[in-house]
């Protein structure tokens, strides 16, 4: 039983990141991820970490994915591209190919000379990051996020409050008007010129800090 | 009747170094930034793939917590990066990974 769900949840995981890879189309490419972090969601569960299962299907098919064709359908860039010319061809191909095989022999090469086995101390069963049989692995996972792991977890909050400040500061559009007006850039908040659309997309150039100076000045 | 292998950890821990290897591959290949993306997902899944296996494998409940921590920072990740590829597009719609040498020396 467990080959069969191995041998279906591993062919989705693998024809997807074919198909993210061949795709032309972007939009092809997000659908066919969606069904390699199905298939990797599976393969949690077939090793018993339900709640990892759950959280990859939300997250990563729920929200990251998501994330991925608003992006695609916000830009309009999900036209088809030319797979003959689009990707780097000739010598760069060919010494992708020979990087993702070499990167590909490195890890097959270990695992076939532990012969499968993985060669680390593992954990004793009486220590307190063993896995238990018989206890949700939802317990466990968070007992130990939230004791051993605790700064961690904190330091992840920080990272992801400044994960939604950049991505703020990097989507938004600077208008020049805001531009002038704002506190920090300048003086006097009461500059504001009429200029084209056009300008307003350019940020403040010399010409513009002139402007302000002359403001203050008068 | 077909003989029933058994399915050991080795078996996810090669199907991990092969999703793993066609990341690889769709980075170095295509150059769409939004593709380059994908396949950078695609590279941290077979990662976590590769821990939950190893915590099986050693019983070690360790292996799942970094998983957790790795969604995270994957969030991150995205949330910032696809910030930048809008900031890059809407500038210019057919803007490939070559143009992004704003900081070149």
């Amino acid at each position: 039983m467990e080959l069969f769900v191995f041998l279906v949840a591993g062919g989705a995981c693998i024809a997807g990141a074919l198909g993210v890879v061949l795709s032309s189309n972007p939009v092809h490419a997000a659908l066919s991820l969606v069904g390699t972090l199905f298939g990797i969601a599976v393969l949690f569960v077939a090793q018993e970490a339900n709640f990892l299962a759950a959280v990859q299907v939300i997250v990563y098919a729920g929200a990251i994915v998501v994330l991925f064709l608003f992006v695609l359908m916000l830009l309009g860039v999900d036209r088809s591209e030319d797979l003959s010319i689009e990707p780097l061809g000739g010598g760069q191909r060919i010494a992708a190919g020979i990087i993702g095989l070499a990167v590909l022999a490195l890890p097959l090469l270990a695992i076939n000379s532990t012969e499968g086995e993985a060669t680390g101390a593992g954990a004793q069963p009486g220590d307190a990051n063993a896995l238990q049989d018989g206890v949700a692995d939802v317990a466990q996972l968070g007992e130990s996020v939230f004791t051993t792991y605790l700064f961690a977890f904190e330091a992840t909050s920080v990272l992801l409050v400044i994960a939604v400040v950049g991505a703020v500061v990097l989507a938004r559009k600077v208008k020049r008007a805001d531009y002038v007006n704002d506190p920090l850039m300048s003086a006097s908040g009461d500059v504001r010129t009429g200029r084209s659309p056009l300008d307003a997309q350019q940020l403040p150039d010399v010409e513009s800090d002139s402007s302000t100076a002359g403001a203050e000045t008068t | 009747m077909i003989a029933i292998a058994e399915v050991t950890p080795a078996w996810y821990l090669v199907l991990g170094a092969i999703l793993f290897s066609i990341g690889t591959v769709g980075l170095l290949v295509r150059r769409n930034p939004l593709v380059m993306f994908m396949c950078i997902e695609l590279m941290l899944n077979a990662v976590t793939l590769t821990f939950v296996t190893f915590s099986r494998m050693l019983h070690d409940v360790n292996g799942q917590s970094v998983v957790v921590f790795v969604l995270v920072v994957a969030a991150a990740e995205v949330v910032v990066g696809l910030g930048i590829i809008v900031a890059l597009l809407r500038k210019q719609p057919t803007a490939t990974a070559d143009d992004l040498n704003v900081l070149r020396g």
